[in-house]
């Protein structure tokens, strides 16, 4: 057993109005190491949920989730969390934000300076290191919450709609600038996203899901190399496995209910 | 990534910086303007004889200079000022723990909310025949009615300030490995000043309003006590030295308040 993330038939269920509604049923996935997965499907497919547990955010109402073998309780510094909401502490600089996680595991403060600086050099944010947050576009609060993210060096990164703010061009820098990071130092990413386009240019396996009840629909594997470049987004291989998982979103109904 | 430097971060040039200096002139200017003219409105009206014993301005000025050379203006207001500052301050600094208990703990806010908001529907000054009877009439109760009416504008809106904090904040902070204890220190505080010195400004107002009301209750000196007494004895002036006085202090103090808002809570994204 050799996956970093797995869900094994995993339920969660909330209380809506007396009776249950049912976010998530019976979904199963193993995430391997390194392996970059994203995750897409309509509104209420229980898509962040699922990230949500495997943060330890949420709990599963049956069935387990592990990380490295073992049952999630709780979060922790070893997966690294990056929400659509940026979430950067806006009373704190952008080196203060990205310190926070180093801080908190009391590393040294030479240590500190050094992956704080690294981090934030990671994803080009040394003019602004002693910026506040309400000064950055949304497309440089996104790069703080990932450098705060990565500072920690998590070996699992969760991503939930962290590019569906932005505008179309800044997101493409954004997904580049990631695969560029992902692939220098490989860490397992599991990216949720509603957009097709990024969910396939980014991962090497797509996983579409269903809503009500919120289910895994279909998994599309990318056949396509790293490093993904332009020429590859404008391939026809591209756009093939971009209409395959365009139709397994849109058109649930004809497909075939998935095991 | 290339990271270019917003274009009108450099082209700041003289013109825009002036007109911005100008149009923050202006309105300082107006309120100058606006002191000048309600003075003379006023001076008018006491030399046509409009309203019945107006003292004029001129009469006014005389006596708080009088008063200022006795000494018995800076006596009252140092009296008052001791009253505020004790009742207000005690106020705030038992009503900011006790919000943030409220909105942390729910068995806290289910025991305690119900009274504050029983007490809150009762202004304060209602309850100053209560506290003579059970407090007397020395410093105590009028320090006490002071500090009820700062420590209920100011619990309501630390309280507000723990639940209104970002839930994705908190987010945030647990997945970076943050404990209850670290998210209360490093992110609720935080994310909640804003709403306190909210509630601190609100608490201010009403303190100072209080304060005049309890030196009602047989005081020997202070602003409202002296306002009472010139009352009885149709000194108008000095009433009106002494609501000036409540006045300027007030606007004094919330402006301080507000200095310290500025310099706390600057990060916010709005204004």
């Amino acid at each position: 057993m050799n996956s970093k993330i797995s869900f094994r038939d995993v339920v969660k269920t909330f209380p809506l109005k007396g009776t249950e509604f049912t976010a998530l049923d019976g979904v199963s996935l193993d995430i391997a190491d390194q392996e970059f997965v994203t995750v897409v499907g309509p509104s209420g497919c229980g898509k962040s949920t699922l990230m949500s547990m495997a943060a330890g955010l949420q709990e599963p109402t049956g069935g387990r989730v592990l990380v490295d073998g073992a049952e999630v309780e709780g979060p922790g510094p070893d997966r690294g969390v990056i929400f659509q909401q940026y979430a950067l502490f806006p009373w704190l600089t952008v080196r203060q934000n990205v310190e926070f996680g180093l801080k908190l595991a009391s590393v040294p403060a030479e240590e500190r300076r050094r992956r704080t600086d690294l981090a934030i050099g990671l994803v080009g944010l040394e003019e602004f290191a002693d910026a506040l947050p309400k000064t950055l576009s949304g497309g440089m609060k996104q790069r703080c919450a990932i450098a705060r993210a990565y500072a920690v060096d998590p070996q699992v990164l969760l991503m939930d709609e962290p590019f569906g703010a932005l505008d179309a061009l800044t997101r493409v820098q954004l997904q580049d600038q990631l695969l560029a990071t992902w692939s220098r130092e490989k860490r397992t990413v599991l990216f949720i996203t509603h957009d097709v386009d990024e969910a396939v240019y980014l991962a090497s396996r797509v996983v579409v899901m269903a809503a009500r009840p919120g289910r895994i629909h279909r998994v599309v594997g990318v056949d396509l190399p790293y490093p993904r470049t332009e020429e590859i987004r404008l391939s026809a291989e591209f756009r093939q496995i971009r209409n395959t998982v365009w139709t397994s979103v849109y058109h649930q109904e004809q497909a075939a209910p998935a095991v | 990534m290339a990271v270019t430097v917003p274009p009108e971060k450099t082209a700041v040039d003289r013109p825009p910086r002036r007109t911005a200096r100008r149009s923050r002139r202006r309105p300082l200017l107006l309120n100058v303007l606006a002191l000048v003219a309600g003075v003379l409105v006023w001076a008018l009206v006491a030399a046509l004889g409009l309203i019945e014993n107006l003292p004029t301005p001129l009469a006014v000025s005389r006596k708080a200079g009088e008063m200022v050379a006795d000494g018995t203006l800076a006596a009252d207001t140092l009296a008052s000022l001791r009253r505020v500052f004790l009742g207000y301050a005690l106020g705030v600094v038992v009503a900011v723990p006790v919000g943030f208990l409220m909105g942390w703990y729910p068995s806290v806010r289910a025991v305690v909310e119900p009274y504050i908001q029983f007490f809150r529907t009762i202004p304060p000054l209602a309850l100053i025949p209560l506290t003579v009877v059970l407090l007397g009439i020395g410093e105590v109760p009028k320090i006490a009615v002071i500090y009820l009416a700062s420590f209920m504008a100011c619990v309501v809106s630390s309280f507000q300030g723990v639940v209104d904090v970002d839930r994705t904040l908190i987010n945030a902070a647990r997945v970076l490995g943050a404990s209850d204890r670290v998210i209360f220190t490093k992110v609720v505080i935080p994310a909640s000043t804003p709403f306190i010195l909210v509630g601190m400004r609100i608490g201010l107002g009403a303190s100072w309003a209080t304060v005049v009301a309890a030196e009602l209750i047989g005081a020997q000196e202070g602003l409202g006590y002296q306002m009472q007494k010139a009352s009885t004895w149709f000194e108008m002036d000095t009433i009106f030295v002494s609501l000036i006085t409540i006045g300027v202090l007030g606007l004094l103090m919330d402006r301080l308040l507000l200095l310290a808002e500025r310099r706390l809570t600057g990060w916010q994204e709005r204004r």
